[in-house]
């Protein structure tokens, strides 16, 4: 005789009525939406729509033996001048310069980034150093990431050094993960000032030399402090070859204001 | 093979400070047939012996390619290597995804210890019953690994894996000082030669070369191909027995009748020599590795 009481209930482990089975068994549990999307309250996470804290232009310059990185000192609060005296040039190992525009929380954040894969790196012991070329990639991959997740960081960076070959690399990867590599990049109002400078004086049929990229700095560094008003009269320059990769300064720009007697109409 | 209380799971240690589990996993690979692996200053090459698992069917793959730069020579079982292969490729596509260049060899293989590793030492797992010979060319060279089921990864000169690779162990050790300045093709003729001794020698060799290096994205040759290598290399010096295994010399019924004392694999051959191990006749192979799920 059965004893009907003590049936088991029928349709274990289905579905609650009205909800679905879950196919996956729980194996692959739903991922958890990051934070800045989950934020309680009637309009969610506001994500930021605008750089506070900015850096204005970096200027980058292809040689035929390495690159050069550079950029003023100053971070400004909207118009105010703040901060004054802060290096936007970073050397990130033997091989990779980094310049960053933009908002300067958000480079801080990236570097912090990169510092700490720059120490996995290390941790491996295994000898391979990353290339400026993969951090260029890296970059558009996060930064594009960040965009499609609609909380982009604002920034505009200049990835510069040499491979171990000694090939110069020079790029740029910008908020939405868009990335180029020239001879010259900038960003900022360097892309409208010193661009065509550096441009207009590349011979066709080589590359420049460091002689040539270093006074093409110091004139473009100049031309960006005349016209620039986000800008200081100081900078700061990385170097990276083969056997150097360093941040050298701070320079002073050579600045003249004679002429602006004769400016009027203004 | 009765090891008493220590060998049901992989976590318990013998009193002599053994993994019998994972040793187990270890004859796995001796199952599957013979890997042979070496490389060059610039290339790399693993040679593997195809024997088909079932009569009048088609062997299982031996050397799968994982990336441009990287492939793979396995031997053991063929169904936990391609896991391993699958998780290799994957690796390395998406680290050509995210940094746009190629994995660093030393780093793939590193990992993929790292992952093997966790099957050894947890008791609702058990290791990979495969072993594998990895060849690879990244910016620092040509390189070749010996990956163990017990997740063991050695960065070898040559190597040779799988059932009666004795053999072909004792030739690379032999000759192992050459290969340094090796091309290309005498890297493969002498892969293909410690492969010989490797093989049964009553049934035309069924290999399956890949190489890479400079230059050189991985390569499965053809069979047209491996079969023209296996033509055109000379056989072994088979005047100088003093390093043959001994196990194997009752076999070698040409050792006598070939008595070609030029030196060097390079000089390439044009007639079908008389050493039967080398001998290309398509034949019914009658020596089957008796476990069908090893190649």
């Amino acid at each position: 005789m059965m004893n009907n009481s003590c049936a088991q209930p029928m349709w274990l482990n289905g579905p609650s009525p009205g909800q679905f089975y879950n196919f996956m068994g729980g194996n692959n549990a739903p991922a958890q939406l990051p934070r800045e999307l989950t934020t309680a309250g009637p309009y969610g996470t506001k994500h930021s729509t605008a750089a506070i804290t900015t850096g204005s232009s970096v200027l980058g310059i292809r040689f035929d033996k390495g690159v050069l990185v550079a950029a003023d000192t100053l971070v400004s609060y909207g118009s105010l001048a703040r901060y004054q005296n802060i290096e936007r040039v970073f050397q990130i190992n033997n091989k990779i310069l980094l310049g960053g525009g933009g908002d300067f929380a958000d480079i801080q954040s990236i570097k912090r980034s990169i510092d700490q894969k720059m120490i996995e790196d290390q941790c491996c012991n295994d000898g391979v150093v990353m290339k400026p070329a993969e951090l260029s990639s890296w970059l558009t991959r996060v930064l594009y990431n960040r965009r499609c997740r609609m909380n982009p960081l604002y920034i505009d960076v200049v990835v510069g050094g040499v491979d171990e070959a000694g090939k110069p690399f020079l790029g740029n990867v910008d908020l939405r993960g868009r990335a180029y590599d020239d001879y010259v990049v900038a960003t900022g109002f360097g892309r409208h000032l010193a661009l065509p400078l550096v441009r207009e004086r590349k011979p066709k049929d080589r590359e420049f030399t460091f002689e040539e990229a270093t006074k093409l700095i110091r004139e473009s560094m100049k031309v960006l402090y005349y016209r620039d008003t986000r800008s200081l009269p100081q900078y700061t320059v990385g170097i990276c070859t083969a056997n150097d990769c360093s941040i050298k300064g701070p320079f002073k720009v050579e600045e003249n204001w004679t002429f602006a007697e004769g400016v009027t109409g203004y | 093979m009765f090891r008493g209380q220590y060998d049901n799971d992989v976590t318990v240690w013998s009193p002599q400070g053994r993994l019998f589990q994972v040793e187990y996993a270890m004859e796995a690979v001796s199952l599957g047939t013979a890997c042979v692996g070496l490389k060059s200053k610039d290339f790399a090459v693993v040679v593997g012996l195809s024997k088909p698992t079932i009569e009048m069917g088609l062997s299982q793959p031996k050397i799968t390619s994982i990336d441009q730069h990287v492939g793979i020579c396995i031997a053991g079982i063929t169904a936990d290597a391609r896991v391993l292969g699958t998780y290799l490729r994957t690796e390395c596509h998406t680290y050509k995804h995210t940094y746009g260049s190629l994995y660093p060899i030393q780093r793939l293989v590193n990992n993929l210890g790292n992952k093997m590793q966790i099957s050894t030492q947890r008791y609702d797992r058990r290791p990979l019953g495969v072993g594998l010979l990895l060849a690879g060319y990244d910016d620092k060279g040509s390189h070749l690994y010996q990956v163990m089921p017990s997740a063991n990864v050695f960065n070898c000169k040559a190597m040779a894996i799988g059932n009666r690779s004795q053999g072909a162990r004792t030739y690379l050790m032999k000759h192992q000082d050459n290969f340094q300045l090796c091309s290309n093709d005498e890297l493969i003729c002498h892969g293909i030669q410690a492969m010989s001794y490797a093989a049964s020698i009553d049934e035309p060799l069924k290999l399956s070369i890949g190489i890479v290096g400079k230059d050189q994205p991985f390569k499965i040759l053809t069979p047209v191909e491996s079969l023209s290598y296996q033509k055109t290399c000379k056989p072994p010096d088979t005047s100088d027995l003093s390093w043959f295994p001994e196990t194997l010399k009752e076999f070698d019924s040409s050792a006598a009748s070939t008595a070609d004392s030029a030196p060097g694999p390079s000089a390439p051959r044009t007639e079908t020599n008389s050493q039967p191990n080398l001998s290309v006749t398509p034949k019914t192979s009658k020596n089957q590795v008796d476990n069908k799920k090893s190649s």
